[in-house]
Protein backbone atom coordinates (compact mmCIF):
# COMPACT_ATOMS: atom_id res chain seq x y z
CA UNK A 1 0.00 0.00 0.00
CA UNK A 2 2.68 2.14 0.94
CA UNK A 3 4.73 1.92 -2.03
CA UNK A 4 2.45 3.88 -4.57
CA UNK A 5 2.30 6.44 -1.91
CA UNK A 6 5.56 6.96 -2.14
CA UNK A 7 5.59 6.75 -5.88
CA UNK A 8 2.87 9.48 -6.36
CA UNK A 9 3.58 11.29 -3.00
CA UNK A 10 0.91 14.19 -3.94
CA UNK A 11 -2.40 13.03 -4.74
CA UNK A 12 -4.82 16.23 -5.29
CA UNK A 13 -7.27 16.91 -2.81
CA UNK A 14 -9.91 15.83 -5.21
CA UNK A 15 -8.07 12.15 -5.72
CA UNK A 16 -7.50 11.70 -1.86
CA UNK A 17 -11.95 12.32 -1.45
CA UNK A 18 -12.55 10.20 -4.37
CA UNK A 19 -10.39 7.46 -2.36
CA UNK A 20 -12.01 8.28 0.49
CA UNK A 21 -15.54 7.73 -0.26
CA UNK A 22 -14.95 4.68 -2.28
CA UNK A 23 -13.25 2.99 0.75
CA UNK A 24 -17.04 4.38 2.47
CA UNK A 25 -18.85 2.93 0.09
CA UNK A 26 -17.16 -0.51 0.02
CA UNK A 27 -17.20 -0.48 3.64
CA UNK A 28 -20.67 0.13 3.83
CA UNK A 29 -21.22 -2.43 1.41
CA UNK A 30 -19.93 -4.92 3.09
CA UNK A 31 -21.47 -4.54 6.25
CA UNK A 32 -24.71 -4.03 4.11
CA UNK A 33 -23.86 -7.97 2.82
CA UNK A 34 -23.13 -9.25 6.60
CA UNK A 35 -26.27 -7.70 8.12
CA UNK A 36 -28.73 -9.35 5.17
CA UNK A 37 -26.81 -12.64 5.67
CA UNK A 38 -27.41 -12.61 9.30
CA UNK A 39 -31.22 -11.34 9.06
CA UNK A 40 -31.47 -14.25 6.55
CA UNK A 41 -29.96 -17.04 8.46
CA UNK A 42 -31.84 -15.51 11.44
CA UNK A 43 -35.61 -15.18 9.81
CA UNK A 44 -34.74 -19.38 8.54
CA UNK A 45 -33.85 -20.29 11.59
CA UNK A 46 -36.42 -18.71 13.60
CA UNK A 47 -39.35 -20.15 11.04
CA UNK A 48 -37.64 -23.82 11.77
CA UNK A 49 -37.72 -23.31 14.84
CA UNK A 50 -41.13 -22.17 15.41
CA UNK A 51 -42.84 -24.38 13.35
CA UNK A 52 -45.55 -26.66 14.90
CA UNK A 53 -43.39 -29.84 14.22
CA UNK A 54 -39.59 -28.44 15.22
CA UNK A 55 -39.39 -30.31 18.47
CA UNK A 56 -40.79 -33.96 17.47
CA UNK A 57 -38.71 -33.29 14.55
CA UNK A 58 -35.57 -32.12 16.04
CA UNK A 59 -35.45 -35.28 18.44
CA UNK A 60 -36.27 -37.62 15.41
CA UNK A 61 -33.24 -36.03 13.19
CA UNK A 62 -30.81 -33.86 15.50
CA UNK A 63 -30.70 -35.80 18.61
CA UNK A 64 -26.69 -35.59 19.21
CA UNK A 65 -26.36 -38.46 22.04
CA UNK A 66 -27.82 -40.68 19.62
CA UNK A 67 -25.81 -39.87 16.80
CA UNK A 68 -22.04 -39.96 18.76
CA UNK A 69 -23.57 -43.35 19.64
CA UNK A 70 -24.46 -44.19 15.96
CA UNK A 71 -21.27 -42.41 14.64
CA UNK A 72 -18.59 -46.01 15.26
CA UNK A 73 -21.50 -48.12 13.06
CA UNK A 74 -21.49 -45.33 10.94
CA UNK A 75 -17.85 -44.78 10.47
CA UNK A 76 -17.17 -48.60 10.02
CA UNK A 77 -19.65 -48.40 7.20
CA UNK A 78 -17.73 -45.73 5.28
CA UNK A 79 -14.82 -47.58 6.20
CA UNK A 80 -15.85 -49.55 3.03
CA UNK A 81 -17.44 -47.27 1.05
CA UNK A 82 -13.71 -45.31 1.29
CA UNK A 83 -11.81 -48.50 0.04
CA UNK A 84 -14.53 -49.81 -2.80
CA UNK A 85 -14.15 -46.53 -3.71
CA UNK A 86 -10.45 -45.61 -3.85
CA UNK A 87 -10.05 -49.40 -5.72
CA UNK A 88 -12.80 -49.05 -8.12
CA UNK A 89 -11.65 -45.12 -9.10
CA UNK A 90 -8.46 -46.83 -10.23
CA UNK A 91 -9.84 -49.34 -12.43
CA UNK A 92 -12.51 -47.02 -14.18
CA UNK A 93 -9.67 -44.38 -14.69
CA UNK A 94 -7.83 -46.86 -16.80
CA UNK A 95 -10.66 -48.62 -18.00
CA UNK A 96 -12.06 -45.50 -19.10
CA UNK A 97 -9.09 -44.47 -20.95
CA UNK A 98 -8.68 -47.90 -22.47
CA UNK A 99 -12.68 -47.72 -24.38
CA UNK A 100 -12.08 -43.98 -25.25
CA UNK A 101 -8.62 -44.62 -27.23
CA UNK A 102 -10.72 -47.52 -28.64
CA UNK A 103 -13.61 -45.91 -29.80
CA UNK A 104 -10.98 -42.67 -31.91
CA UNK A 105 -8.93 -45.34 -33.25
CA UNK A 106 -8.80 -44.12 -36.81
CA UNK A 107 -9.30 -46.52 -40.35
CA UNK A 108 -11.49 -48.32 -41.47
CA UNK A 109 -9.86 -51.64 -40.16
CA UNK A 110 -10.89 -50.91 -36.90
CA UNK A 111 -14.61 -50.35 -37.29
CA UNK A 112 -15.23 -53.73 -35.09
CA UNK A 113 -13.37 -52.20 -32.06
CA UNK A 114 -15.03 -48.81 -32.44
CA UNK A 115 -18.53 -50.48 -32.40
CA UNK A 116 -18.00 -52.48 -29.50
CA UNK A 117 -16.59 -49.88 -27.82
CA UNK A 118 -19.40 -47.59 -28.66
CA UNK A 119 -21.30 -51.14 -28.01
CA UNK A 120 -19.75 -51.33 -24.43
CA UNK A 121 -20.74 -47.47 -23.31
CA UNK A 122 -24.16 -47.37 -24.59
CA UNK A 123 -25.02 -50.63 -22.60
CA UNK A 124 -23.26 -49.98 -19.06
CA UNK A 125 -24.12 -45.72 -19.49
CA UNK A 126 -27.70 -46.54 -20.02
CA UNK A 127 -28.49 -49.41 -17.51
CA UNK A 128 -29.53 -48.31 -14.42
CA UNK A 129 -26.74 -49.29 -11.63
CA UNK A 130 -28.88 -51.18 -9.57
CA UNK A 131 -30.26 -52.91 -11.96
CA UNK A 132 -26.73 -53.68 -13.00
CA UNK A 133 -25.75 -54.26 -9.68
CA UNK A 134 -28.46 -57.23 -8.65
CA UNK A 135 -27.78 -58.57 -12.55
CA UNK A 136 -23.91 -59.16 -11.21
CA UNK A 137 -24.02 -59.68 -7.37
CA UNK A 138 -26.68 -62.16 -7.07
CA UNK A 139 -26.71 -63.45 -10.86
CA UNK A 140 -23.21 -64.22 -11.61
CA UNK A 141 -23.03 -66.47 -8.52
CA UNK A 142 -26.31 -68.28 -9.19
CA UNK A 143 -24.16 -69.57 -12.36
CA UNK A 144 -22.34 -71.45 -9.25
CA UNK A 145 -18.77 -70.98 -11.39
CA UNK A 146 -16.34 -73.15 -9.29
CA UNK A 147 -13.87 -70.21 -10.19
CA UNK A 148 -15.73 -66.70 -9.86
CA UNK A 149 -16.46 -65.40 -6.30
CA UNK A 150 -19.42 -65.23 -4.90
CA UNK A 151 -18.01 -62.32 -2.58
CA UNK A 152 -20.66 -59.29 -2.73
CA UNK A 153 -17.84 -56.54 -2.21
CA UNK A 154 -15.89 -57.66 -5.18
CA UNK A 155 -19.18 -58.40 -7.38
CA UNK A 156 -20.29 -54.85 -6.42
CA UNK A 157 -16.91 -53.15 -7.33
CA UNK A 158 -17.31 -55.15 -10.93
CA UNK A 159 -20.92 -53.39 -11.37
CA UNK A 160 -19.46 -50.06 -10.09
CA UNK A 161 -16.29 -49.94 -12.70
CA UNK A 162 -18.59 -51.34 -15.77
CA UNK A 163 -20.97 -48.34 -15.32
CA UNK A 164 -18.61 -45.93 -14.47
CA UNK A 165 -15.86 -46.49 -17.52
CA UNK A 166 -19.05 -46.35 -19.46
CA UNK A 167 -19.58 -42.52 -18.30
CA UNK A 168 -15.53 -42.00 -18.14
CA UNK A 169 -14.53 -43.16 -20.96
CA UNK A 170 -17.64 -40.54 -22.62
CA UNK A 171 -15.52 -37.87 -20.67
CA UNK A 172 -12.10 -39.08 -22.05
CA UNK A 173 -13.31 -39.18 -25.67
CA UNK A 174 -14.72 -35.99 -25.42
CA UNK A 175 -11.38 -34.49 -24.22
CA UNK A 176 -9.58 -36.25 -27.02
CA UNK A 177 -11.49 -34.81 -29.52
CA UNK A 178 -11.55 -31.65 -28.24
CA UNK A 179 -8.22 -31.38 -29.70
CA UNK A 180 -7.66 -29.55 -32.28
CA UNK A 181 -6.86 -31.90 -35.75
CA UNK A 182 -3.90 -29.30 -36.28
CA UNK A 183 -2.06 -30.46 -33.40
CA UNK A 184 -2.35 -34.11 -34.76
CA UNK A 185 -1.48 -33.12 -37.99
CA UNK A 186 1.47 -31.62 -36.69
CA UNK A 187 2.70 -34.19 -34.36
CA UNK A 188 2.75 -36.44 -37.66
CA UNK A 189 4.24 -34.36 -39.45
CA UNK A 190 6.98 -34.45 -37.66
CA UNK A 191 7.59 -38.04 -37.39
CA UNK A 192 5.94 -38.99 -34.18
CA UNK A 193 3.11 -42.84 -34.73
CA UNK A 194 0.13 -42.49 -34.15
CA UNK A 195 1.05 -44.04 -30.50
CA UNK A 196 3.19 -41.45 -29.84
CA UNK A 197 0.95 -38.85 -31.02
CA UNK A 198 -1.80 -39.81 -28.44
CA UNK A 199 0.91 -40.20 -26.09
CA UNK A 200 2.76 -37.59 -25.99
CA UNK A 201 0.55 -34.73 -27.98
CA UNK A 202 -3.24 -35.70 -27.42
CA UNK A 203 -3.80 -37.39 -24.19
CA UNK A 204 -2.21 -34.52 -22.01
CA UNK A 205 -4.08 -31.73 -23.65
CA UNK A 206 -7.35 -34.12 -23.28
CA UNK A 207 -7.13 -35.20 -19.60
CA UNK A 208 -6.15 -31.57 -18.90
CA UNK A 209 -9.23 -30.06 -20.13
CA UNK A 210 -11.87 -32.98 -19.02
CA UNK A 211 -9.99 -32.84 -14.95
CA UNK A 212 -13.07 -30.60 -13.89
CA UNK A 213 -15.73 -33.40 -15.14
CA UNK A 214 -13.54 -36.35 -13.83
CA UNK A 215 -13.54 -35.09 -10.34
CA UNK A 216 -17.50 -34.15 -10.66
CA UNK A 217 -17.43 -38.04 -11.44
CA UNK A 218 -15.41 -39.09 -8.85
CA UNK A 219 -17.67 -37.29 -6.35
CA UNK A 220 -20.83 -38.84 -8.02
CA UNK A 221 -19.06 -42.14 -7.35
CA UNK A 222 -18.21 -41.48 -3.82
CA UNK A 223 -22.47 -41.85 -3.36
CA UNK A 224 -23.04 -44.31 -5.19
CA UNK A 225 -20.36 -46.96 -4.01
CA UNK A 226 -23.04 -47.28 -1.15
CA UNK A 227 -25.61 -49.02 -3.55
CA UNK A 228 -23.41 -51.71 -3.07
CA UNK A 229 -25.67 -52.56 0.19
CA UNK A 230 -28.26 -54.16 -1.41
CA UNK A 231 -26.27 -57.14 -2.28
CA UNK A 232 -25.66 -57.98 1.51
CA UNK A 233 -22.57 -55.77 2.21
CA UNK A 234 -23.17 -52.75 5.08
CA UNK A 235 -21.62 -49.54 3.63
CA UNK A 236 -22.53 -45.81 5.89
CA UNK A 237 -25.74 -45.79 4.55
CA UNK A 238 -27.15 -49.30 5.52
CA UNK A 239 -25.36 -48.85 8.86
CA UNK A 240 -27.51 -45.91 9.69
CA UNK A 241 -30.15 -47.53 7.96
CA UNK A 242 -29.98 -50.21 10.53
CA UNK A 243 -30.01 -48.15 13.66
CA UNK A 244 -33.09 -46.19 11.84
CA UNK A 245 -34.99 -49.36 11.94
CA UNK A 246 -34.22 -50.09 15.49
CA UNK A 247 -34.74 -47.20 16.86
CA UNK A 248 -37.49 -45.24 14.53
CA UNK A 249 -34.77 -42.14 15.14
CA UNK A 250 -33.87 -40.96 11.83
CA UNK A 251 -30.49 -39.15 13.23
CA UNK A 252 -27.98 -41.57 11.97
CA UNK A 253 -29.14 -40.84 8.62
CA UNK A 254 -28.11 -37.32 8.95
CA UNK A 255 -24.60 -38.77 10.72
CA UNK A 256 -24.43 -40.30 7.47
CA UNK A 257 -25.28 -37.66 5.00
CA UNK A 258 -22.54 -34.92 7.30
CA UNK A 259 -20.20 -37.83 6.85
CA UNK A 260 -20.22 -38.19 3.06
CA UNK A 261 -20.41 -33.95 2.89
CA UNK A 262 -17.04 -34.08 4.50
CA UNK A 263 -15.76 -36.18 2.33
CA UNK A 264 -16.64 -34.57 -0.70
CA UNK A 265 -15.19 -31.45 0.40
CA UNK A 266 -11.71 -32.55 0.25
CA UNK A 267 -12.10 -33.73 -3.75
CA UNK A 268 -14.13 -30.80 -4.35
CA UNK A 269 -10.71 -28.76 -3.29
CA UNK A 270 -8.41 -30.85 -5.34
CA UNK A 271 -10.49 -30.20 -8.19
CA UNK A 272 -10.13 -26.55 -7.30
CA UNK A 273 -6.57 -26.64 -7.24
CA UNK A 274 -6.19 -29.18 -9.71
CA UNK A 275 -7.88 -26.51 -12.00
CA UNK A 276 -6.05 -23.15 -10.84
CA UNK A 277 -2.82 -25.31 -11.14
CA UNK A 278 -3.65 -26.21 -14.78
CA UNK A 279 -4.27 -22.49 -15.90
CA UNK A 280 -1.29 -20.89 -14.33
CA UNK A 281 0.57 -23.58 -16.31
CA UNK A 282 -0.74 -22.90 -19.34
CA UNK A 283 -0.40 -19.09 -19.01
CA UNK A 284 3.21 -19.60 -17.61
CA UNK A 285 3.36 -21.60 -21.21
CA UNK A 286 2.10 -18.22 -23.06
CA UNK A 287 4.03 -15.71 -21.39
CA UNK A 288 7.11 -17.35 -21.97
CA UNK B 1 -20.98 -2.42 -8.49
CA UNK B 2 -21.29 -3.97 -5.20
CA UNK B 3 -22.92 -0.64 -4.07
CA UNK B 4 -25.88 -1.04 -6.60
CA UNK B 5 -26.06 -4.61 -6.19
CA UNK B 6 -26.56 -4.40 -2.27
CA UNK B 7 -30.13 -3.04 -2.19
CA UNK B 8 -31.93 -5.34 -4.35
CA UNK B 9 -30.30 -7.84 -2.66
CA UNK B 10 -31.60 -6.60 0.79
CA UNK B 11 -35.07 -6.13 -0.39
CA UNK B 12 -34.96 -9.30 -1.57
CA UNK B 13 -33.95 -11.00 1.82
CA UNK B 14 -36.54 -8.38 3.43
CA UNK B 15 -39.10 -9.49 1.49
CA UNK B 16 -38.26 -13.23 1.93
CA UNK B 17 -38.43 -12.69 5.49
CA UNK B 18 -41.74 -11.22 5.32
CA UNK B 19 -43.04 -14.13 3.57
CA UNK B 20 -41.35 -17.12 5.51
CA UNK B 21 -42.58 -15.15 9.08
CA UNK B 22 -46.17 -14.67 7.17
CA UNK B 23 -46.31 -18.51 6.92
CA UNK B 24 -45.17 -19.58 9.95
CA UNK B 25 -48.36 -18.36 12.17
CA UNK B 26 -50.31 -20.16 9.64
CA UNK B 27 -49.06 -23.35 10.33
CA UNK B 28 -49.04 -22.41 14.21
CA UNK B 29 -52.67 -21.83 14.13
CA UNK B 30 -53.76 -24.89 12.59
CA UNK B 31 -52.13 -27.36 14.54
CA UNK B 32 -53.54 -25.21 17.71
CA UNK B 33 -56.82 -25.98 16.63
CA UNK B 34 -55.57 -29.83 15.85
CA UNK B 35 -53.74 -29.83 19.11
CA UNK B 36 -57.41 -28.57 21.22
CA UNK B 37 -59.56 -30.86 18.96
CA UNK B 38 -57.46 -33.92 20.17
CA UNK B 39 -57.08 -33.23 23.67
CA UNK B 40 -61.24 -32.26 23.53
CA UNK B 41 -61.87 -35.64 22.23
CA UNK B 42 -63.60 -37.55 25.24
CA UNK B 43 -60.95 -39.98 27.31
CA UNK B 44 -61.25 -43.48 27.12
CA UNK B 45 -64.46 -45.21 27.49
CA UNK B 46 -66.65 -47.26 25.26
CA UNK B 47 -68.34 -44.88 23.91
CA UNK B 48 -65.48 -42.67 22.98
CA UNK B 49 -64.44 -45.36 20.77
CA UNK B 50 -68.20 -45.13 19.22
CA UNK B 51 -67.73 -45.47 15.68
CA UNK B 52 -68.86 -41.59 14.68
CA UNK B 53 -66.38 -40.40 17.74
CA UNK B 54 -63.87 -41.92 16.01
CA UNK B 55 -61.19 -39.40 14.32
CA UNK B 56 -60.36 -41.12 10.94
CA UNK B 57 -58.43 -39.79 8.00
CA UNK B 58 -61.57 -39.94 6.36
CA UNK B 59 -64.91 -39.36 8.10
CA UNK B 60 -66.84 -42.94 8.10
CA UNK B 61 -64.08 -44.54 6.83
CA UNK B 62 -60.91 -46.76 8.47
CA UNK B 63 -57.58 -46.23 6.19
CA UNK B 64 -55.30 -48.84 6.71
CA UNK B 65 -51.35 -48.98 5.65
CA UNK B 66 -49.08 -51.62 5.04
CA UNK B 67 -46.06 -52.52 2.85
CA UNK B 68 -46.08 -53.29 -0.98
CA UNK B 69 -45.31 -55.91 -1.96
CA UNK B 70 -47.39 -57.26 1.00
CA UNK B 71 -45.77 -60.90 1.89
CA UNK B 72 -47.53 -64.35 3.03
CA UNK B 73 -48.25 -65.71 5.40
CA UNK B 74 -49.10 -62.19 6.49
CA UNK B 75 -51.27 -61.32 3.08
CA UNK B 76 -51.85 -63.40 0.00
CA UNK B 77 -51.44 -62.65 -3.64
CA UNK B 78 -50.22 -59.25 -2.65
CA UNK B 79 -53.62 -57.92 -2.19
CA UNK B 80 -54.52 -57.00 1.20
CA UNK B 81 -58.36 -55.94 0.64
CA UNK B 82 -58.74 -59.73 -0.05
CA UNK B 83 -59.09 -60.78 3.69
CA UNK B 84 -56.80 -63.36 3.72
CA UNK B 85 -53.65 -63.79 5.15
CA UNK B 86 -53.16 -63.39 9.07
CA UNK B 87 -52.66 -59.21 9.22
CA UNK B 88 -55.57 -58.51 6.45
CA UNK B 89 -57.42 -60.89 8.74
CA UNK B 90 -56.80 -58.82 11.92
CA UNK B 91 -57.08 -55.62 10.37
CA UNK B 92 -60.71 -56.32 9.02
CA UNK B 93 -61.31 -57.92 12.17
CA UNK B 94 -60.22 -54.69 14.12
CA UNK B 95 -62.02 -52.54 11.61
CA UNK B 96 -65.28 -54.53 12.31
CA UNK B 97 -64.45 -54.27 16.35
CA UNK B 98 -64.19 -50.61 15.73
CA UNK B 99 -67.89 -50.90 13.81
CA UNK B 100 -66.32 -50.41 10.09
CA UNK B 101 -68.08 -52.70 7.62
CA UNK B 102 -65.36 -54.32 5.14
CA UNK B 103 -66.25 -51.23 2.42
CA UNK B 104 -65.18 -48.60 5.09
CA UNK B 105 -61.66 -50.13 5.09
CA UNK B 106 -59.46 -48.50 1.99
CA UNK B 107 -55.67 -49.52 2.00
CA UNK B 108 -52.54 -47.39 1.69
CA UNK B 109 -49.15 -48.76 0.54
CA UNK B 110 -47.13 -47.46 3.43
CA UNK B 111 -43.05 -48.04 2.99
CA UNK B 112 -41.19 -48.49 6.38
CA UNK B 113 -39.75 -45.26 6.65
CA UNK B 114 -42.92 -43.27 5.90
CA UNK B 115 -44.37 -45.05 8.57
CA UNK B 116 -42.10 -43.44 11.24
CA UNK B 117 -41.27 -40.42 9.95
CA UNK B 118 -42.36 -37.37 12.07
CA UNK B 119 -44.97 -35.74 9.62
CA UNK B 120 -48.20 -36.15 9.17
CA UNK B 121 -49.55 -39.91 8.58
CA UNK B 122 -51.76 -40.84 5.81
CA UNK B 123 -52.44 -43.79 7.70
CA UNK B 124 -54.97 -44.64 11.02
CA UNK B 125 -52.79 -47.73 11.82
CA UNK B 126 -50.71 -49.44 10.10
CA UNK B 127 -50.10 -53.06 9.79
CA UNK B 128 -46.87 -54.88 8.75
CA UNK B 129 -45.24 -57.29 11.68
CA UNK B 130 -43.81 -54.16 13.20
CA UNK B 131 -42.27 -55.09 16.46
CA UNK B 132 -43.14 -53.52 19.83
CA UNK B 133 -40.23 -51.42 21.65
CA UNK B 134 -39.83 -48.99 23.95
CA UNK B 135 -37.02 -47.46 21.82
CA UNK B 136 -39.74 -47.24 19.08
CA UNK B 137 -42.63 -46.40 21.28
CA UNK B 138 -40.74 -43.02 22.20
CA UNK B 139 -41.63 -41.96 18.18
CA UNK B 140 -44.83 -43.83 17.06
CA UNK B 141 -47.67 -46.00 19.42
CA UNK B 142 -48.29 -49.16 19.17
CA UNK B 143 -52.02 -50.73 20.23
CA UNK B 144 -51.93 -54.02 22.43
CA UNK B 145 -50.44 -56.92 20.50
CA UNK B 146 -51.85 -59.17 18.06
CA UNK B 147 -48.85 -61.98 17.64
CA UNK B 148 -46.46 -63.47 19.77
CA UNK B 149 -43.59 -63.64 17.31
CA UNK B 150 -40.10 -65.83 17.42
CA UNK B 151 -37.11 -65.29 15.15
CA UNK B 152 -36.72 -68.64 13.37
CA UNK B 153 -33.14 -69.96 11.56
CA UNK B 154 -33.78 -71.36 7.79
CA UNK B 155 -31.63 -72.44 5.49
CA UNK B 156 -31.18 -74.86 2.59
CA UNK B 157 -30.02 -78.41 2.66
CA UNK B 158 -26.85 -78.01 1.17
CA UNK B 159 -25.78 -75.09 3.26
CA UNK B 160 -23.18 -75.27 6.24
CA UNK B 161 -25.74 -74.24 8.54
CA UNK B 162 -28.27 -77.08 7.88
CA UNK B 163 -26.51 -79.15 10.32
CA UNK B 164 -26.74 -76.71 12.87
CA UNK B 165 -28.47 -77.74 15.91
CA UNK B 166 -27.22 -75.64 18.84
CA UNK B 167 -26.45 -71.70 18.47
CA UNK B 168 -22.69 -71.78 19.30
CA UNK B 169 -22.85 -74.31 15.61
CA UNK B 170 -24.13 -71.02 13.58
CA UNK B 171 -21.62 -68.39 15.73
CA UNK B 172 -19.05 -69.02 12.50
CA UNK B 173 -21.30 -69.17 9.56
CA UNK B 174 -22.29 -66.08 7.83
CA UNK B 175 -26.09 -65.38 8.50
CA UNK B 176 -28.35 -62.67 6.85
CA UNK B 177 -31.26 -61.00 7.26
CA UNK B 178 -33.85 -58.27 6.14
CA UNK B 179 -32.95 -54.35 6.78
CA UNK B 180 -35.58 -52.95 9.25
CA UNK B 181 -36.51 -56.25 11.38
CA UNK B 182 -35.88 -57.60 14.42
CA UNK B 183 -34.37 -60.82 12.87
CA UNK B 184 -31.27 -58.74 12.40
CA UNK B 185 -31.00 -57.28 16.37
CA UNK B 186 -31.30 -60.90 17.27
CA UNK B 187 -28.57 -62.61 14.71
CA UNK B 188 -26.39 -59.73 16.35
CA UNK B 189 -27.78 -60.45 19.97
CA UNK B 190 -28.34 -63.92 20.21
CA UNK B 191 -26.19 -65.39 17.84
CA UNK B 192 -23.69 -62.67 18.01
CA UNK B 193 -21.95 -64.03 14.40
CA UNK B 194 -18.18 -63.89 14.41
CA UNK B 195 -18.30 -62.43 10.88
CA UNK B 196 -20.93 -59.69 10.21
CA UNK B 197 -24.75 -60.71 9.22
CA UNK B 198 -25.38 -59.34 5.44
CA UNK B 199 -28.34 -57.44 5.58
CA UNK B 200 -30.63 -57.19 2.50
CA UNK B 201 -33.55 -54.55 0.87
CA UNK B 202 -36.17 -57.30 1.21
CA UNK B 203 -35.99 -61.20 2.07
CA UNK B 204 -36.43 -61.75 -1.31
CA UNK B 205 -33.09 -60.58 -2.27
CA UNK B 206 -31.77 -62.45 1.52
CA UNK B 207 -33.45 -66.00 -0.30
CA UNK B 208 -31.32 -66.02 -3.79
CA UNK B 209 -28.28 -65.02 -1.51
CA UNK B 210 -29.05 -68.17 0.42
CA UNK B 211 -29.41 -70.34 -2.66
CA UNK B 212 -26.13 -68.75 -4.21
CA UNK B 213 -24.01 -69.67 -1.29
CA UNK B 214 -22.93 -65.83 -0.49
CA UNK B 215 -24.84 -66.78 2.97
CA UNK B 216 -25.46 -70.27 4.81
CA UNK B 217 -28.72 -69.34 6.75
CA UNK B 218 -31.28 -66.53 6.78
CA UNK B 219 -33.28 -65.12 10.09
CA UNK B 220 -36.63 -64.79 9.42
CA UNK B 221 -40.27 -64.68 11.61
CA UNK B 222 -41.86 -67.80 11.72
CA UNK B 223 -44.46 -67.72 10.44
CA UNK B 224 -42.31 -66.27 7.30
CA UNK B 225 -39.84 -69.42 7.78
CA UNK B 226 -42.43 -72.05 7.59
CA UNK B 227 -43.76 -69.88 4.40
CA UNK B 228 -40.56 -69.71 2.65
CA UNK B 229 -38.87 -73.21 3.85
CA UNK B 230 -42.17 -74.65 2.42
CA UNK B 231 -43.18 -72.25 -0.31
CA UNK B 232 -39.78 -70.51 -1.97
CA UNK B 233 -37.00 -72.52 -1.23
CA UNK B 234 -35.65 -75.82 -3.06
CA UNK B 235 -34.77 -77.61 -0.31
CA UNK B 236 -35.61 -75.63 2.57
CA UNK B 237 -35.25 -76.04 6.04
CA UNK B 238 -35.87 -74.86 9.49
CA UNK B 239 -32.78 -74.83 11.79
CA UNK B 240 -35.11 -73.84 14.65
CA UNK B 241 -36.01 -70.95 16.81
CA UNK B 242 -34.07 -68.41 18.71
CA UNK B 243 -34.81 -67.62 22.19
CA UNK B 244 -35.98 -63.88 22.81
CA UNK B 245 -32.37 -61.83 23.14
CA UNK B 246 -33.98 -60.00 26.34
CA UNK B 247 -35.58 -62.72 27.84
CA UNK B 248 -39.16 -60.74 26.79
CA UNK B 249 -41.52 -62.32 24.68
CA UNK B 250 -41.38 -60.66 21.15
CA UNK B 251 -44.62 -59.39 20.08
CA UNK B 252 -46.24 -57.73 16.84
CA UNK B 253 -48.39 -54.32 17.19
CA UNK B 254 -50.42 -52.18 15.13
CA UNK B 255 -48.57 -49.12 14.63
CA UNK B 256 -50.38 -45.11 15.01
CA UNK B 257 -48.74 -42.02 14.94
CA UNK B 258 -47.61 -40.63 18.07
CA UNK B 259 -50.49 -39.74 20.51
CA UNK B 260 -53.22 -40.91 17.88
CA UNK B 261 -56.59 -40.08 19.37
CA UNK B 262 -57.46 -43.75 18.01
CA UNK B 263 -54.85 -45.66 19.91
CA UNK B 264 -57.01 -46.50 22.98
CA UNK B 265 -59.80 -47.98 20.82
CA UNK B 266 -57.52 -49.64 18.14
CA UNK B 267 -56.07 -51.31 21.75
CA UNK B 268 -58.92 -52.45 23.43
CA UNK B 269 -60.11 -53.46 19.97
CA UNK B 270 -57.42 -56.04 19.83
CA UNK B 271 -57.81 -56.72 23.47
CA UNK B 272 -61.52 -57.80 22.87
CA UNK B 273 -60.09 -59.69 19.75
CA UNK B 274 -58.04 -61.98 22.02
CA UNK B 275 -60.25 -62.16 24.90
CA UNK B 276 -62.70 -63.73 22.65
CA UNK B 277 -60.69 -66.10 20.86
CA UNK B 278 -60.41 -64.30 17.21
CA UNK B 279 -56.77 -63.98 17.58
CA UNK B 280 -56.17 -67.62 18.17
CA UNK B 281 -58.57 -68.94 15.33
CA UNK B 282 -57.49 -66.94 12.67
CA UNK B 283 -53.93 -68.01 13.68
CA UNK B 284 -55.05 -71.17 12.99
CA UNK B 285 -56.37 -70.69 9.84
CA UNK B 286 -53.19 -68.76 8.65
CA UNK B 287 -50.20 -69.45 9.96
CA UNK B 288 -48.42 -73.09 9.67
CA UNK B 289 -48.22 -74.70 13.24
CA UNK B 290 -44.90 -73.93 15.63
CA UNK B 291 -44.78 -77.37 16.08
CA UNK B 292 -41.31 -79.39 14.68
CA UNK B 293 -38.91 -76.16 15.41
CA UNK B 294 -37.05 -76.81 18.03
CA UNK B 295 -35.58 -73.73 19.91
CA UNK B 296 -32.25 -73.46 19.75
CA UNK B 297 -30.55 -73.66 22.43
Amino acid sequence: MTAPAEAFPQLSLVEQERRAYRRGRAHRSSLVAGASTVIFLAVVGTAIVLSPGWPRVKSQFLDVGYGWEVLPDVLRGLWLNLRVLLISALLVLVLGLVIASARTLRGPVFFPVRFLAAAYTDLFRGIPLIILLYLIGFGVPGLRLEFVTTNVVVLGTAALVLTYSAYVAEVFRAGIESVHPSQRAAARSLGLSYGQTMRRIVLPQAVRRVQPALLNDFVAMQKDVGLISILGATDAVRAAQINVAQSFNFTPYVVAGLLFVLLAIPSARLADWVQLRAIRRQQAGGAA
Amino acid sequence: MSRRMSRPVLAAVLSLAALVSACSPADDDETASDTTSATTSPSTSSDACATDALQTQTDGKLTIGTDKPAYEPWFVDDDPANGKGYESAVAYAVAEELGYAKTDVTWVPVKFDAAIQPGPKNFDFDINQFSITEERQQVVDFSSPYYDVTQTVITTGESKAATATTIADLKGRKLGAQVGTTSLAAINEVIAPSSDAAVFNSNDDAKIALENGQIDALVVDLPTAFFITAAELDNGKIVGQLPPSTGDQEQFGLLLDKDSPLTDCVSMAVDALRSDGTLDELQQQWLAQAAGAPVLK
